[in-house]
This record gives C-alpha cells, sequence and structure tokens, in this order.
C-alpha cells in the first residue's frame, strides 16, 4: 500500500469529522481496554509474566541469528522451506514464483500484517490470481477496498451497518442487519473458496526455533481452513517472530490474547510443522516460510532494537488517545497507533512519515499496557530526536527552539519576559480569561487562555521574602 | 531569598514556568505546605525551566543545556521539589538520560535526580509524618491524574490521601481519570484538532461526575483542561490541589473572573 503518512493532519482532522468512524471507535476502545483489564485483574503473575517476556525476547534477539539458524533448521527437517526476504519486493517474488510455480488461481489468506508490509495482494492480483482474505475483517475492508485500519481488529473502523451495505452489494439481498446472519453469509460465501483455494496464505504468530512449527491464533478458524485445506501453505512472518521452544510460546500466548482481545486465549490457536505427512488426514502438500526482513535487521543493529520485541497484539493502539480519536487509516500506512508511529518511520524513512513521532502527547499508557514492556515514548522521542539531527525538523519549530533556548539560559531576561507577558496576558484578559490571541490560534481555537494575574511568582515572592 | 529557618531539611522550590508565569497561587501554596511539613524553603532566581520542551522536542542539545542550569541552581539543597509531576519527572527521569555518556555531568544529575520530588509525593512519601493538612474546601471535586505522574512518578494514592484530609471536600472520580486531557506541551497546539477532541472527552468525563471542582497536580493539563470548561460555558471550578491543600483556593479558579474582595 502506498504509504501517506506525510498526509497525517490532513486525514486525522478529516477522521475527526467523520461519524461513522467516530461511533465505531467508541464502541471498540471501550470493549478491548475493559476486557483486558478485567483479565489483568484476573491474573495476579501478569506483571510478572510482562517481565519474563521481555527478558525472553531481548535474549532471543540478543541471539537472533542462532535461533533462526535452528529454526530453518527443524524447519527443513519437517519436509518444509525457509526463504530469506531480504526487503518487500524480494518477499513479493518469492511467494509470487512459487504461486505460479503451482499454477495457483486462487489464493486464501489468513490475517497477516507482515502480507500488508509487503504488499502481497496487488501483486497476486496483479499475476491474475484471485485473492481472498479469510479473516472476517479483512474480508470486510477487501470488500470495501480499503486498508486495515487496526492491527488485530483490521475492520474496526466499519459500523455494523457499513457492513450490511457492503454485504448486500457483494452478495446480493436480501440486506442482512443481525451481526450472526452477517456471519453466517461471510462464512457460506468463504467455505467454497476455502476448497478451491491452490495456495493459503498466513501470518505466523509465532516461530518455534526448537520444532520448526509456525503458530497463529484466530477467533474465527478461519486461518485452519486456509492452511490445511489449500495444497501449498505459505507462512509469512518477519524475522523475529522466533521463539526458542514450545514452552517459550506459551508465554507469550497467555499475554497475547489477554492484552490483544481480552480474552484467556484466542478461540483457535493452531500449531504447523511441515507439510502433510504420509499418515496425515489432510494438509498441505508443500510447507514454506518467507522469513522477511524489510528494515528489521538494521533495528536489532541501533537504538529501536526494543521495537522488535512486539508480539503485535494492539493493546498500544487500543489505549492510544490519540488513535482513539483519529483511527488508523490517519497514520497512512500498514501499521497504526504507537507502535506503528514506530515501526513507519522505521520502514518507510523518517522523513516519509514525519509528523507520527510528533503526534503523541507522550503519555506513556502504551508503554504501561505493552506485554512485552516496549518503551515506545521513548523510542518516539529518539525518532524525534533524529528528526532534529537530521534536519527534517520544519525550520519554523527549529528556529523557535533555538530562541527558546537563547532566552531560557538567560534567566534575567527569561524573567523580565515572563513580567511583561504577565502584565500583557491579564491586560487583554476579560473575566478572567483570553478568548482570542494572535498567533495563539492553535490553543485559542477551541479554548480559552487562563490569563495571568499580572504578576509573576518569582516577582511576587522576591517582594515578600526580601532580597537576593 | 530564605522563609524562616527551621531545623528541618532545605528544600529548593522549583517555579516551573506555567506556575511562574500563570498562577503565582500555587507557588504560594507549595511553599506554604512544605514550610508547613518542616522544611526552609528556598527559590533560586537563576531558574527558568527544566527543558522539557526541548527534549521532548527532540533537540536534546537545548534541553541539557537548560539541565545544566538546574543542577547548577539547585544542587546544593537537601530537595527539589516542584508543583509538576511532568517537569520534576524530567529531572528525575531525563536528566540521567541526558548526561549518559558524560561523565562529568552524569553524577550530578543522577544526585539532583535522587533528591527531585513532585510536591504531592514528597509530602506524602518523603515528608508524611511531619504532614497535617488543615484546609477547608466545601465542594465536591473530581481528580484528573496528569500522566507523568502518575505513570512516571506512580503518583496516584498520594493525592486522594491527602485530599482526604480537607474539611468538607467531597472527592468524585471521574471514567478514565488515568487517560490523557491532551494537553501534552506543545502537541495541543501543532495537533490542535486532535487535542480538542482528546480534551472534550475529558470534559465529558469530568461533567459526568456532577462535581463542581477540578483538580489536578500539573498546570499544564489543568489550563487545557479549564481553557476547554470555559469555552463552553461549563460552571467547574479548576485548582491546582496545592491550592486547595493549603487552603489558598478561596480566591477564583483558573480562567474564572477575579474575585472583587481580593
Ligand atoms: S508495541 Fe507492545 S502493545 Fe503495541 S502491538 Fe506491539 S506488543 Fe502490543
Amino acid at each position: 500500500m502506498q504509504i501517506r503518512s506525510d498526509e497525517f493532519k490532513e486525514r486525522s482532522v478529516f477522521a475527526i469529522h467523520d461519524a461513522n468512524l467516530q461511533t465505531a471507535l467508541g464502541r471498540a476502545r471501550y470493549g478491548f481496554v475493559g476486557k483486558r483489564a478485567q483479565q489483568v485483574a484476573d491474573l495476579p503473575e501478569f506483571e510478572q509474566l510482562r517481565e519474563e517476556a521481555k527478558n525472553l525476547k531481548n535474549h532471543v534477539l540478543d541471539n537472533l541469528d542462532h535461533y533462526l539458524a535452528r529454526y530453518e533448521q527443524a524447519v527443513v527437517a519437517s519436509g518444509g522451506q525457509v526463504h530469506w526476504a531480504r526487503d518487500a519486493e524480494e518477499a513479493r517474488k518469492i511467494i509470487l514464483g512459487i504461486c505460479k510455480r503451482v499454477g495457483a488461481k486462487t489464493v486464501t489468506k489468513g490475517k497477516s500484517m507482515v502480507s500488508e508490509e509487503i504488499d502481497l495482494n496487488e501483486a497476486l492480483i496483479d499475476n491474475g490470481m484471485e485473492v481472498v482474505e479469510t479473516d472476517l475483517g479483512e474480508y470486510i475492508i477487501q470488500l470495501a477496498h480499503e486498508p486495515p485500519s487496526h492491527i488485530i481488529a483490521p475492520a474496526v473502523h466499519k459500523t455494523k451497518d457499513q457492513v450490511s451495505d457492503l454485504f448486500e452489494a457483494a452478495h446480493g439481498g436480501p440486506r442482512k442487519t443481525q451481526v450472526p446472519e452477517l456471519v453466517d453469509e461471510a462464512r457460506r460465501v468463504l467455505r467454497d473458496k476455502y476448497f478451491r483455494a491452490d495456495v493459503g496464505i498466513t501470518g505466523g504468530n509465532f516461530l518455534v526455533a526448537e520444532t520448526g512449527s509456525s503458530i497463529i491464533v484466530t477467533n474465527e478458524g478461519n486461518g485452519d481452513l486456509t492452511q490445511t485445506l489449500a495444497k501449498v501453505h505459505i507462512v509469512t512472518s518477519g524475522i523475529e517472530r522466533v521463539v526458542p521452544t514450545l514452552d517459550d510460546a506459551t508465554l507469550f500466548l497467555r499475554l497475547l490474547a489477554r492484552s490483544a482481545t481480552g480474552q484467556e486465549t484466542e478461540t483457535y490457536t493452531t500449531i504447523s510443522t511441515g507439510p502433510r505427512r504420509a499418515d496425515d488426514l489432510d494438509g498441505p502438500e508443500e510447507y514454506h516460510v518467507v522469513l522477511v526482513d524489510n528494515g528489521r535487521s538494521k533495528m536489532l543493529a541501533g537504538r529501536f532494537r526494543d521495537m522488535l520485541r512486539c508480539i503485535r497484539c494492539g493493546a498500544c493502539m487500543n489505549h492510544c488517545p490519540v488513535y482513539g480519536a483519529v483511527g488508523g487509516h490517519a497514520y497512512g500506512w500498514v501499521y497504526p497507533g504507537p507502535m506503528g508511529s514506530v515501526l513507519t518511520p522505521l520502514i518507510k524513512g523518517l522523513d516519509a512519515a514525519y509528523d507520527l513521532p510528533n503526534a503523541c502527547t507522550l503519555n506513556g499508557r502504551c508503554q504501561s499496557v505493552c506485554p512485552v514492556k516496549i518503551p515506545l515514548p521513548e523510542l518516539l522521542r529518539e525518532l524525534r530526536h533524529l528528526q532534529h539531527q537530521q534536519n527534517i525538523t520544519p525550520v519554523m519549530q527549529k528556529r523557535a527552539l533555538g530562541i527558546w533556548r537563547w532566552v531560557a539560559t538567560r534567566p534575567k531576561l527569561y524573567h523580565a519576559l515572563e513580567q511583561l507577558a504577565a502584565r500583557a496576558l491579564s491586560g487583554i484578559a476579560r473575566r478572567g480569561r483570553i478568548r482570542r490571541l494572535p498567533l495563539a490560534g492553535g490553543w485559542t481555537d477551541s479554548r480559552d487562555l487562563p490569563a495571568p494575574t499580572g504578576r509573576t511568582f518569582l516577582e511576587l515572592w522576591q517582594g515578600k521574602r526580601g532580597q537576593r | 531569598m530564605t522563609s524562616s529557618p527551621t531545623a528541618g531539611p532545605r528544600v529548593g522550590l522549583f517555579a516551573t514556568c506555567l506556575m511562574n508565569l500563570f498562577r503565582p497561587n500555587v507557588g504560594f501554596s507549595a511553599v506554604k505546605l512544605l514550610e508547613d511539613a518542616g522544611c526552609s524553603v528556598e527559590v533560586p532566581a537563576s531558574q527558568t525551566c527544566c527543558g522539557q520542551p526541548g527534549y521532548n522536542s527532540g533537540d536534546y542539545d537545548a534541553a541539557r543545556a537548560l539541565a545544566r542550569q538546574v543542577i547548577e541552581a539547585f544542587e546544593h539543597f537537601d530537595y527539589v521539589v516542584g508543583p509538576s509531576g511532568s517537569c520534576m519527572a524530567t529531572i528525575r527521569h531525563d536528566y540521567p538520560a541526558l548526561f549518559a555518556d558524560d561523565p562529568q555531568w552524569l553524577p550530578r544529575a543522577e544526585a539532583l535526580s535522587r533528591k527531585s520530588f513532585e510536591l504531592l509525593s514528597f509530602l506524602a512519601d518523603v515528608r508524611g509524618a511531619a504532614v497535617t493538612v488543615d484546609a477547608r474546601y466545601a465542594g465536591t471535586a473530581t481528580y484528573h491524574d496528569s500522566c507523568s505522574g502518575l505513570r512516571g512518578l506512580g503518583i496516584k494514592g498520594q493525592p486522594r490521601a491527602l485530599l482526604g484530609e480537607v474539611d468538607g471536600l467531597k472527592l468524585k472520580e471521574m471514567e478514565d481519570a488515568e487517560v490523557c486531557c491532551g494537553f501534552g506541551g506543545t502537541f495541543c497546539v501543532k495537533y490542535p484538532e486532535i487535542s480538542e477532541k482528546m480534551v472534550d472527552d475529558k470534559v465529558r468525563n469530568i461533567l459526568a461526575t456532577g462535581a463542581d471542582t477540578l483538580l489536578g497536580g500539573d498546570l499544564g493539563c489543568l489550563m487545557n483542561i479549564a481553557g476547554r470548561l470555559k469555552r463552553i460555558h461549563a460552571p467547574v471550578k479548576v485548582f491546582h490541589i496545592a491550592e486547595v491543600l493549603a487552603g489558598f483556593a478561596d480566591g477564583a479558579g483558573l480562567a474564572d473572573a477575579p474575585k472583587e474582595s481580593r
């Protein structure tokens, strides 16, 4: 998907005035947040699990080459194949190559953010294949020709009414209005596609080095049908998703379900190891894993390594008041919210997404819920620092900061100016407040400015308590 | 500029920019509370700003320049205390990070960090035994947890415990008290529409409590919320918690018309 993060400001304003979006966001936010809070309250060791998960991820990242090598060995031993993709283009080429070789006409897909990251669908469609998203949310936005707006709830921005309209247009009438009816209808349409599919593509929530398995979690079971009914199963995953053992994977599974959807466990947890064996009843004939780097090894080597701990649970965006105000599309690329505001500039370039690290109050709520304790606000600030160093920060802002620094390091001047401001502002105030202030429209367009009382504290203090 | 000598610790008051310019009453409230808690309070005239605007804008050099100034102004005190979780979290957490690679300044930054406290946590956690609140406030208040204080410094129970000792004051919690109000320093003017949406959510939660007063520990957030409350003509008074605890909340609230008799 074409990155449009440079339109963040326009898109966020548009989103705030989109009544449907605001309805959908309001409902979703409280659902996710409340359910997660309940799960956390019910699990006294939750905090301890977060710490363990953080440490374990750090250990894996410190030894990533080792675990990836072990993982590849295990995949090969189970009869599968691992492909390494340096970037999005290589990943697309590898997957297209496999699909073409087996003469694929229909490709079913489970939810995979990496496939969004590498623009896979367009590439497959351009090569004449029918691509069917089988996750209900992904299916909805595929019908709407829209990108996902959330990493675990891709259609969270849609209201039920909008979904009814989409389904009616795609499947014909009569128009369904109840959620169970809509789900049934999607199931019926998708069922047939599973059986026709030549290739099934899924993501990988975790890759297990010990066994060479890939693990996916879903609430609809669509991932299982995608990967077992097609002749070929392709897993797309980032290189950072490997964990040492199955046992370790359970630690993350416990955290993931609770953090993501506020469930103890997702409805389906599916472990795939290699292709179908001689005595298996079902399963694919070929099993491929495409491991995508796409900027990750660069992150590994630098100061943004912590970001690679991310298990894509979406808790940070569910708890982000900025995401809650503007929704996922405003962010302009695949990953929205706090984690996206870190990842997007790192993957697509600092200047391609100037606003994302800046459109944040650094309130820290994301970090406080992140199951692997990623210091998201620090990373966002660090990105601002890089933007500042590389002169991506707007000139006016840099100049303003320069002046502020010059004045603020001269206490006498600074205090004199504050005294001046205190007098001037209280002079133009009416009834204790200022309703319009030239050059301060950012504030006064939507808020009154509380007026100073005429004297600064330091001034009054010196008057009261005597001389220096 | 020393207050009456006592045997207690010497505290340097960090006079935050917003307090100094917009709300001197918060400063005097802080001084009273600190003195009542047995401290002697001084206000160094060589201070300006903690440097956070520079730090959060990615201008680490500017932030370091300001940090050095604060360290020099305050390092000879027993404690540095300020009526803002945001500024004090900067001194506590960010100064050591800013000087991580500077062997000369790092120890000084760390030493200052250790003795720097936000006012309420200082009163409750450090001076707990010496603190008695002697104030009255007739009204029902709701409390907004400012993010830096809450998540950066763990301030949550202290203000509520202290408010519990104010005669006549009823505390009514709002929904999402821990969610950001949309201030965020320069965020609120860089992304005014998003900020407005956030402060509107906050205002809705405040009004839903039916409280007549909003309290908080950070003037930035309070000015933002008060500004929005007044713009929509909501009759809610806004005070910094220090003003209520010190018994100095008898004047006009933030952005309210000054009382004639004062
Ligand atoms: S950054 Fe943390 S909270 Fe956000 S998606 Fe990743 S793991 Fe979840």
